[in-house]
């Protein structure tokens, strides 16, 4: 279990992973030292995985294919969804992989630059798959929201009076 | 057309906060770290509460006490989280912003030549009101080396027997301040000997950044003798819905009410109908605010202490109250040097009350970007001052 100071520490660090040690320490109130080795603890039993900008690649222009898959398995005796799973995950090109409840088993996030792509590794590396029984193609297209950022709309611009009681 | 004004009008000081928005407002470019209210915007689930009851129509008066609802869902989250008891019926008032109840109180309770103890600094309204309603106001200082806490001593300083009123603003705007339950007990023997009534202004109360707010009608013996005061501004960041409420005794509830339904009929029902969302689905968007106040509470002593000043550690509410003196400026001084040459605004503590002079009040209502810039410059300006003594 977290403890509060901790949990304070991580949603920081979720936040904004720019903030040195020392920054950290300052607007915690833990000592730069605890902040330096809780993190490298973290690091170390994979809580923290990554540091990475969240990028919107829709504005760069860059050409950029996203694809929710529904895949139905067949699990077989000794044969689990996570061995499945292990296998597909080492695919580049599925950049998220998720179990779920309800109508499919596995649902993932392929990126490809064209729609060709994607539907090509869904031809012939996905649904060839010894252990895929079906599988269900949705193309995004649009992100609004993602990872808690809003990604469309207008800013809501605060309008305050400089100086109030 | 001045000699149409009342007299008491008249004679009302201007707000000190007011003189000096005024100056902010000529300049561009300003960094203000002058704002009483928070930054954020109010949470979605509340603000949608509030689209949907407009496309349902819900556009009327409520009853003068507020909606029953409200009044109920209030009565038990002060039990849950302050462990008050108050009936919805008729122990509860809601109110347009605390404002209004701390104007209800004072006209409700006080007749002419009363007297109200008022801590020094606090908030703007309190003085005014009681003027307005007549009494006169004695000021009982709290000093940085109490933490800015209010103390027995000074009010036994100031007393008389013409008191009927003791005013409590904790968490404090400008200082910071918070009272204990320790440091509430010898104010509650010293309300019980005098007999005085106490408004309990606790509109900070959420914003407590060590342990939970005592409120001091929860002290043996004080419920009846306190008017508790707070509303959803602060809380929910909800300042432009305009809802408050008072809570206390019934009969001074009913003079409250009644007073109120000759002046403001109701508070806004769609405020009213927001404000319920608020207490049933918006603490977890309250405590992230909260949490994020705390960093830049922390930050910013760290900045102020970093420039060699003296920074009292604020426990409550989202001011700090860096004590200035060190630059040999007065409040006003250092505010209005500051803002001219560095373009941050600030307050000067003397808006608060004499016993402000030496002090700034800085909001940390503000992203961590702006604080930084602004501590920059604040620092540039204080080592520049400090080289030149």
């Amino acid at each position: 279990m977290l403890t509060d100071q901790d949990r304070r520490l991580l949603k920081l660090i979720a936040q904004d992973c720019r903030l040195k040690p020392e920054e950290l320490s300052i607007q915690t109130g833990l000592s730069p030292d605890y902040v330096r080795s809780r993190i490298s603890e973290w690091e170390k039993d994979k809580v923290i995985v990554g540091y990475q900008p969240m990028i919107n690649w829709a504005r760069t222009g860059e050409e950029k294919v996203t694809a929710l898959i529904e895949v139905r398995v067949l699990p077989q005796r000794g044969y689990g969804f996570d061995k499945i799973a292990k296998r597909l995950q080492k695919y580049p090109e599925i950049t998220s992989l998720f179990l779920m409840s309800g109508g499919f088993d596995l649902a993932l996030l392929v990126e490809g630059k064209t729609m060709q792509d994607v539907a090509l590794f869904v031809a012939e590396k996905l649904a060839p798959h010894e252990h895929v029984q079906s599988t269900a193609t949705h193309f995004l297209l649009r992100r609004y929201k993602q990872d808690g950022v809003e990604l469309m709309g207008e800013e809501e611009t605060i309008q305050r009076l400089v100086v109030s009681p | 057309m001045k000699k149409y004004l009342a007299s008491h009008v008249a004679t009302l000081p201007p707000s000190g906060i007011r003189k000096f928005f005024d100056l902010v407002a000529t300049m561009k470019d300003v960094i203000s770290l002058g704002v009483g209210e928070p930054d954020f915007v109010t949470p979605w689930t509340i603000r949608e509460s509030g689209i949907f009851s407009l496309e349902q129509g819900q556009t009327m008066y409520t009853s003068n006490a507020g909606l029953f609802e409200l009044r109920e869902e209030l009565s038990h989250h002060l039990s849950r989280t302050l462990g008050l008891s108050y009936a919805p019926l008729d122990e509860i008032l809601i109110t347009t912003g605390a404002s209004e109840a701390v104007d209800l109180v004072m006209r409700a309770v006080l007749d002419a030549g009363d007297v109200v103890l008022v801590p020094d600094p606090s908030y703007v309204s309190y003085a005014p009101c009681a003027i307005l309603a007549g009494a006169s106001v004695r000021f009982v200082p709290t000093l940085a080396k109490d933490d800015f806490r209010l103390r027995v001593e000074e009010l036994d300083k100031v007393y008389t027997p013409k008191a009927k009123l003791l005013v409590l603003s904790f968490p404090n705007n400008p200082t910071g301040a918070i009272m204990t339950r320790e440091d509430l007990l010898p104010i509650a023997e010293f309300v019980e000997k005098h007999n005085l009534l106490v408004l309990a202004d606790d509109i900070y109360s959420d914003l407590t950044y060590d342990g939970t707010h005592v409120s001091f009608a929860s002290l043996p013996g004080m419920r009846d003798r306190t008017l508790f005061v707070s509303g959803f501004s602060k809380s929910y960041a909800m300042t432009g819905w305009r809802i408050g409420y008072v809570a206390g005794n019934a009969h001074l509830i009913g003079g409250m009410t009644k007073i109120h339904q000759y002046t403001m009929l109701c508070a806004p029902i769609m405020g009213q109908i927001s404000a319920l969302e608020a207490l049933r689905s918006a603490t977890d968007a309250k405590n992230d605010m909260v949490t994020e106040y705390d960093r830049r509470r922390r930050l910013m002593v760290h900045g102020f202490r970093q420039m060699g000043l003296d920074c009292f550690e604020p426990l409550g509410a989202f001011y700090v109250f860096p004590d200035i003196s060190k630059t040999r400026l007065s409040s006003e001084e250092f505010a209005e040097q500051l803002l001219k040459s560095e373009k941050v605004a600030v307050v000067p503590g003397t808006a608060f009350g004499p016993s402000g002079e030496g002090h700034i009040r800085c909001s940390y209502a503000y992203s961590t970007e702006q604080l930084l810039e602004a501590l920059k410059r604040i620092t540039r300006f204080v080592e520049q001052r400090l080289a030149n003594l």
